[in-house]
């Protein structure tokens, strides 16, 4: 502590407005089974620090992995000279010191010992391929994989910010390529929760199996879609990608920042249709997004993103609020000590409606059934494509025959008016986010949604 | 201003420090991969810095073999005696879960001679220095149109690093690099219109050799181009991938060419695959990491295997796949120098060589897309390729910028996919367009193909 406050003074005397320190370990790892054997187990573990100066709205920001004193000094004074800043400055007033610690890390101690160990991960996964290959029909490869991350984490901060946290996440996949004469098709699913170090011995391998086979037997034997514009159901759970990457990014302070979102004059102006409340929050108890604290040491907070169309909020970090003057909202992460935290999501969802999914279904006479979304992205001008993973024809209100191959591709400010009808089954998948610091545990969600019309890429 | 230490590597010392661990824990076989890098980037927004950044990191990858020949690896950044040991006890005890039916073993070429690569060196220049470059920049891009307002995606890099690969008989390769990158991704307005935006990057050795003018010029250029736009119908067309999109598409599905995925059932290819037809007769692809235009070649893999051009396809057949030494074994031939490391050891390509089979007719000749009577499709670069790509199916789904070239006159694509199979794609090939281009990712001209499904908005 003493050395901290040693190195936050250095650099408050220098002229710095504010300094940041965050230092971390992880322990990290991933096994991956193939058909029936484990293939690869890869522990890692490190260490690091970055230390982040601002001066009025700028900011510089050295990362290290030498925590030595030097090292650490060494980092500060580079992050200092990027702003001009040297001790010959002197021209900031005192640190007051740091508060007293919070430590959200204290009940956690026995997190990463209380995980499970190599050879349970192993035999748990063994377990999923040996069911992938009892519920599957003409499957070519057969993986499943675990990961478990281990963090802790030191924030201290010349404004006297001081907590540390502790966090877990593990996550299991199974994927499966199904091949049968010219039809192949690929199918994943990905399950993962934060601080449970008993969740692995809960997962239901065989549910899992049967869900990923379901599907890929499915979709082995599908037509291409045909493309058009059409309205479109999109399932609850991971439809909430779409939400995510085109319109929730948009509602990062550092897309204020950029000048690259189109609702940064929009908070208390409608942007989406009355049926849509969308909220991001870091507080539910599980949730891949969810924490105790940011990576700038504030407590999470739920965010009212939209409520019944209307902007209410942005998420925002230390640097959003000065550069843009949005509150920050808990919201400032970062994958390691290596990238400066920015404002990100972390649970996202649009809340549930009052209609059940069949009534969705029905309302349709031609349009598209996304059940289950792969990746997609949205580009520096706000335009999205997601690629549907399982899909379904809707045809005079009913599903009929499963389709691949298909797009959706739209802009968000002209389809989040378009999303007319919400479902009351809200659930939650965990995904991964990149950005710009870096990849990062989140959450997406929704109930099933109906979009009146979307582009819909195919063949 | 402080300058950031150089971070460097010290093989011998590391070798004998670790050797030392090795026999105090009683493992005879072992081999590392490690890598230093120091860095340092800005960006600015709109005549002021946005993000400056530092960064000095170290990292190993362990591998040990135990008493039953079976391999377990670690990772860390602590290079400290007592990070190595950990590191040892972790491998060693990942080694128990170790894969007995495939073992990695020293690659045969871990101590072959290095081919030589020009790569000079170059000091890093003051942070300060690369910003004031960078502003210059930014205010030269946003002067080029009054429609470019910003430019929210940029970026400028330097980076000094080395890399070793050690194993417990001897090898010992090192290689320093320094290298240098510039990205500028303008946005531009019209009014009533939608944002266009599009950019430019290059790489060199030193931030001082960059090609400055020549991105900022791409980089408007091709904003500029997109100003004008229209929705285009849905519909077959013949496209023309620009060399940078055909690239991503080929990079996309290497997996076809690796022996990895060949062995793990998640290749179009087989085992059996080499000699066959994949290809228009004239089409030839070479994984080629030693090219000049290859900026931050690596001389050696992650085995210790030197880098060596290798023909994957040539007058349209699958000559070779890429390996690593187990996958070299297990096909019976020598490894190629596309290995990572790994306990299960990943296969990759390095740089692509795309172009027309010597003494092959070359396909249509005379290929001219500006002045074509059309309809074209010009693709000029591909996004989400993560997304979009389903390697293992062949099939793919991806939005693009791009124009519509129809009796000489060209015109932005207001929002499109261009979906297919690649299978089809290579055997639909018309011919090249124009002298091959060096990108980042490799050497290519313009691909001209036939019969492409194009989804648009109109």
């Amino acid at each position: 502590m003493l050395r901290l406050e040693s190195l936050l003074a250095s650099g408050r005397a220098a002229g710095a407005d504010l300094v940041e320190i965050f230092l971390e370990r992880t322990d990290h790892l991933g096994v991956l089974a193939e058909q029936d054997t484990i293939t690869n187990v890869s522990p890692a573990f490190g260490m690091g620090a970055g230390i982040r100066v601002f001066l009025d709205d700028r900011d510089g920001f050295v990362s290290t992995n030498d925590l030595s004193d030097n090292g650490l000094i060494q980092a500060l004074e580079q992050a200092l000279g990027m702003l001009g800043l040297s001790h010959s400055s002197k021209t900031s007033g005192p640190f007051g010191g740091l508060k007293v610690m919070r430590d959200f890390a204290i009940d956690k101690m026995d997190w990463l010992t209380n995980c499970p160990s190599i050879a349970e991960a192993t035999l748990k996964l063994l377990e999923g391929t040996s069911r992938l290959e009892h519920h599957g029909n003409h499957l070519q490869a057969r993986r499943g994989s675990y990961s478990r991350d281990w963090q802790s984490v030191l924030i201290a901060a010349s404004d006297g910010t001081f907590a540390r946290d502790i966090r877990l996440h593990q996550s299991l996949g199974l994927n499966v390529l199904a091949a049968d004469g010219e039809h192949r098709a690929g199918l994943g699913r990905r399950y993962g929760t934060s601080d449970r170090p008993d969740d692995l011995r809960q997962w239901d391998a065989d549910a899992a199996a049967q869900d990923v086979c379901t599907s890929v037997g499915t979709m082995l034997y599908a037509d291409y879609v045909e493309a058009g514009q059409m309205p479109a159901v999109l399932a609850n759970r991971f439809g909430g990608v779409i939400f995510h990457e085109a319109c929730g990014h948009l509602l990062e302070t550092t897309q204020v920042e950029r000048g690259t979102t189109p609702f940064a004059e929009k908070v208390g102006q409608a942007i989406a249709h009355e049926a849509v409340t969308a909220i991001d929050e870091g507080l539910s108890e599980g949730a891949f997004g969810s924490l105790s604290m940011d990576d700038e040491g504030m407590e999470p907070q739920r965010t009212v993103l939209i409520e019944n169309g209307i902007l209410k909020r942005f998420l925002s970090d230390r640097a959003g609020e000065l550069r843009t003057g949005h509150i920050r909202t808990g919201s400032g992460r970062r994958q390691s000590h290596t990238f400066a935290a920015a404002s990100r999501m972390r649970n996202t969802f649009i809340a549930a409606g009052p209609h059940t999914p069949e009534q969705l279904i029905s309302s349709v006479d031609k349009g598209l059934y996304c059940k289950s979304m792969g990746g997609g992205s949205v580009g520096p001008t706000g335009q999205f494509n997601f690629a549907v993973e399982e899909g379904y024809l809707i045809e005079n209100g009913q599903l009929t025959k499963p389709v691949k191959g298909a797009t959706l591709i739209g802009e968000a400010k002209e389809v989040m008016p378009r999303i007319s009808m919400c479902a009351n089954d809200l659930e939650l998948a965990a995904g991964f986010c990149g950005s710009v610091s870096g990849s990062i545990f989140v959450t997406v969600g929704q109930p099933h949604i109906k979009v009146d019309s979307i582009t819909v890429g195919g063949r | 201003m402080t300058q950031p230490t150089i971070q460097t590597l010290n093989a011998e010392d590391l070798s004998s420090r670790l050797q030392q661990l090795a026999q105090g824990a009683g493992i005879q076989q072992w081999d590392l991969g490690a890598s230093c890098s120091t860095d340092t980037s800005v960006q600015v927004d709109r005549g002021e810095a946005k993000q400056m950044k530092g960064a000095q990191r170290s990292a190993i990858t362990l591998r040990v073999w135990n008493g039953d020949g079976l391999v377990g690896i670690t990772s860390t950044s602590d290079l400290s005696d007592t990070g190595l040991a950990r590191a040892l006890s972790g491998a060693r005890e990942a080694s128990d879960f170790g894969n007995a039916e495939e073992t990695p073993a020293f690659s045969p070429l871990a101590t072959a001679p290095l081919a030589p690569l020009d790569q000079p060196l170059h000091q890093p220049q003051p942070i300060l220095s690369l910003l004031d470059t960078l502003k210059q920049a930014e205010r030269q891009l946003l002067d080029r149109h009054i429609a470019i307002s910003t430019v929210p995606y940029n970026g400028l890099a330097q980076r000094s690093s080395e890399r070793l690969y050690l194993n417990s008989e001897g090898a010992c390769r090192h290689q320093s690099l320094t290298t240098a990158s510039l990205y500028l991704y303008a946005r531009a307005e019209e009014a009533g219109r939608k944002p266009r935006s599009s950019g430019a990057m290059r790489m060199a050795y030193g931030a001082a050799e960059l090609d400055i003018a020549g991105c900022i010029e791409e980089a408007a250029e091709r904003t500029i181009a997109h100003l004008d736009y229209a929705p285009i119908e849905t519909g077959y067309y013949t496209c023309v991938f620009s060399p940078e999109a055909f690239l991503d598409l080929i990079g996309a599905f290497s997996s076809l060419f690796n022996a990895r995925a060949v062995l793990d059932g998640v290749s179009l290819s087989r085992r059996d695959s080499l000699g066959e037809s994949v290809a228009v007769p004239f089409l030839s692809i070479r994984d080629n990491g030693l090219h000049p235009g290859n900026v931050g070649a690596s001389a050696f893999d992650g085995e210790g295997t030197p880098t060596a051009p290798l023909d994957l396809v040539a007058a349209g057949m699958l000559k070779n796949f890429l390996h690593s030494e187990a996958t070299a074994r297990a096909f019976g031939v020598a490894p190629t120098g596309h290995a990572g490391m790994g306990a299960k050891v990943s296969v990759g390509a390095d740089w692509f060589e795309i172009g027309v089979t010597p003494n092959s007719d070359g396909g249509q000749q005379d290929l001219d897309r500006l002045n074509h009577s059309g309809p074209v499709v010009v693709i000029d670069s591909l996004s989400a390729l993560h997304a979009g790509v389903k390697a293992s199916q062949g099939s793919f789904s991806l939005p693009f910028d791009g124009w519509l070239v129809e009796g000489g006159v060209s015109r932005s694509i207001e929002a499109a996919t261009v979906a297919g199979d690649i299978r089809t794609v290579m055997k639909a090939i018309v011919g090249f367009e124009g002298v091959a281009k060096i990108t980042p990712d490799g050497l290519c001209p313009y691909v001209w193909v036939e019969g492409l499904s194009i989804t648009g908005e109109a």
